[in-house]
């Protein structure tokens, strides 16, 4: 059996992509996720991948772009005003349909912000973020064990999709220590090759072009109807989530990532008081599991949304739940980390108890 | 009576029409580049990178595999494919709207880390495809239609000349400026854009051609005339000539 090591969730998730096969990691220091940069740029050398430290996150994501036209597997990771500077990195990724995993360690905003756990960033990654008609997958840990996990899943989706993948955590995720077991090193022979598609030299065959622009609209809008339909794909395939407690549960609490961990206590200290509270936990924020939250919302007293931003995934939660369930929020925003304790206060609160 | 051919299309570019107006010199960098790459035999192995502006087409137009960048993102883009696959050849066609003036950062950085990457930068001192606006490399007193009353230095700043700041990265292999306007200046050009190339094949480091080139459209007078033009108002601007060879004479 695989050993459980004792890891930081930055470095697992640089670990969980060499693992997955990644050798190439650009990126730009911004704090809270300069330990994943600082853990590549020692581990890389080791297993004959390269690093590099770029003059911006700008040049980052265009470097990522580069690799990924090469059919190689490529990541960064930054925090959110670098992820910001990425956006039209990404829009363009998406057009051109090339595959990367961007891990985006959200700290407090908008603007500079602080350097605090945050999830303000929800909508960026899941409504698009750059210009133009594009979603991403975006995945959402919350335990080191999961984020592992999710960073490998990311790599197999961005090759399967051929499209960025982003790994959405905060700074609670990236500097907290737990045991994780590792996956087993990807053999680089087995991954894809992406020889339909890959710019590797026009030897013995027609040449490749990769491009995310069309000057006639006829040609761009089935550019954008072929990335529709990817997107339709994604959406029927690679919903994931959690459920905790639900079974018997009055009142269903959804959160995602740090919180999603946090409402776990919540939900057990709720049940000590006699509350029937359980946790849905969306895993893929985008796509986003509507259709099984409004099941679980149907007959419900409650649906307590927690996040840590202005209500962000609340938009999300409003269009699963439809009128089956009241719906209320709690959040905390700049950087703060609600506790258990406030979150059950906000919960009595609605229920009048 | 038997025929010979002495001079046929590059198999490196394709049978595309290129989309420049008449009497614009990119066509000519364009085949020259060509050339080069079918007198190294690396077609097979070289990846072309064009920019955003009038050569955002040029991805048609070399018969190798390619790609377009984001304005100005060119050297990363370039950079990330050649760290992905340093067997291949990877080159950047860019003008000075792209390179000089949104991509000043990209370009510096990729010549101080001695990216083993080839720029082609193409100067015609104005910004072709949006229509005629300043470009860094504008000339003082120049007028664009941005500058209706010619470039004036305390509003909109100097000529930039990238070759310069450039030849400073100590990770510069190859550097030179030179210009098309005359049949003697394209083959100097062809000779600089092959040791540019080499640089990277002998993996010494960056290597970059500032090519002087025309834009008669956006200049409003012909194409004669901008050959002219490019002589007696460019070249005393941006003086030609060779700022780093570590290539050698050895081909
Ligand atoms: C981010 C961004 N800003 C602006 C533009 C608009 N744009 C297209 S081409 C161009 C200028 C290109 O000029 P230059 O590089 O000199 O090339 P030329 O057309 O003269 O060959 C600009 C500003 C763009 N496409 N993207
Ligand atoms: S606008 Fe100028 S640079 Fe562009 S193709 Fe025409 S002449 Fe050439």
């Amino acid at each position: 059996m695989a050993e459980r090591v004792l890891v930081k969730g930055t470095e697992a998730i640089g670990e969980a992509a060499i693992r997955a096969g990644c050798r190439l990691f650009f990126g730009y220091p911004i704090t809270p996720q300069n330990e994943l940069p600082e853990y590549m740029s020692k581990r890389m050398p080791e297993v004959g991948g390269t690093f590099l430290q770029t003059e911006s996150e700008v040049a980052t994501i265009n470097m990522v772009y580069g690799a990924a036209c090469t059919g190689t597997r490529v990541m960064t990771s930054t925090s959110s005003p670098g992820f910001s500077l990425m956006q039209e990195g990404i829009s363009y990724m998406a057009c051109a349909q090339l595959p990367a995993v961007l891990v985006n360690v959200v700290r407090g905003g908008p603007g500079l912000g602080d350097i605090q756990p945050s999830q303000g960033d929800y909508w960026q990654a899941t409504k698009g973020g750059g210009h133009g008609d594009y979603k991403l997958i975006v995945l959402a840990p919350s335990t080191v064990q999961e984020a592992v996990d999710l960073t490998v899943l990311a790599f197999d989706l961005a090759d399967k999709y051929r499209t960025p993948v982003v790994i959405i955590a905060d700074g609670v995720i990236g500097q907290m220590m737990e045991p994780v077991t590792f996956p087993e090193f990807r053999d680089l022979n087995t991954l894809p090759k992406h020889d339909d598609w890959a710019l590797t030299g026009a030897n013995g065959r027609e040449k490749h072009i990769i491009v995310s622009f069309d000057i006639d609209p006829y040609v761009l809008e089935k550019m954008n109807l072929e990335i529709v339909e990817k997107l339709r794909k994604i959406e029927a395939n690679e919903k994931r989530w959690e459920e905790y407690k639900l079974e018997d549960a009055e009142i269903v609490i959804t959160a995602f990532g740090t919180v999603g961990r946090i409402a776990k206590s919540v939900v057990e200290q709720a049940r000590k008081e006699g509350i029937k509270a359980g946790l849905f936990r969306p895993i893929t924020l985008w796509p986003f599991p509507y259709e099984r939250l409004e099941e679980i919302s149907k007959g419900k007293k409650l649906i307590l949304d927690v996040e840590m931003n202005m209500g962000q995934m609340l938009e999300d939660v409003k269009l699963a739940v439809k009128d089956h369930a009241r719906i209320e929020f709690y959040g905390r925003m700049g950087g703060v980390v609600p506790t258990p304790d406030e979150i059950l206060e906000a919960l009595k609160k609605f229920l009048n108890v | 009576m038997a025929f010979q051919v002495i001079l046929k299309r590059p198999e490196s570019l394709t049978q595309r029409e290129f989309t420049y107006c008449p009497g614009c010199t990119h066509g000519i960098i364009h085949r020259l580049i060509a050339e080069v790459i079918d007198e190294l035999g690396i077609r097979e192995k070289t990846i072309a990178v064009a920019p955003i502006g009038c050569s955002v087409f040029a991805y048609q137009f070399f018969n190798t595999d390619a790609t377009v960048a984001a304005h100005g993102r060119a050297p990363a883009v370039a950079t990330g494919m050649k760290r992905a696959r340093p067997d291949l050849y990877v080159f950047t066609y860019q003008g000075d709207g792209d390179l000089a003036a949104i991509g000043t950062a990209e370009i510096v950085h990729a010549a101080n880390r001695g990216e083993k990457i080839t720029t082609i930068f193409v100067n015609n001192a104005i910004y072709g495809m949006t229509g005629g606006q300043m470009a860094p490399t504008t000339l003082l007193g120049m007028k664009t239609t941005t500058t209706p009353y010619g470039r004036k230095a305390d509003n909109d700043g100097y000529p930039l000349h990238v070759a310069e700041i450039i030849k400073e990265a100590r990770g510069v292999a190859f550097l030179a400026r030179t210009k098309v306007n005359t049949p003697q200046d394209v083959q100097k050009t062809k000779k600089a854009i092959k040791k540019a190339f080499l640089a990277q094949i002998k993996g010494l480091g960056f290597g970059m051609v500032e090519v002087l080139s025309t834009c008669p459209t956006n200049w409003g007078i012909d194409p004669v005339s901008a050959l002219k033009w490019l002589e007696e108002h460019m070249v005393p601007e941006y003086p030609l000539g060779v700022f780093v060879d570590k290539v050698g004479d050895e081909q």
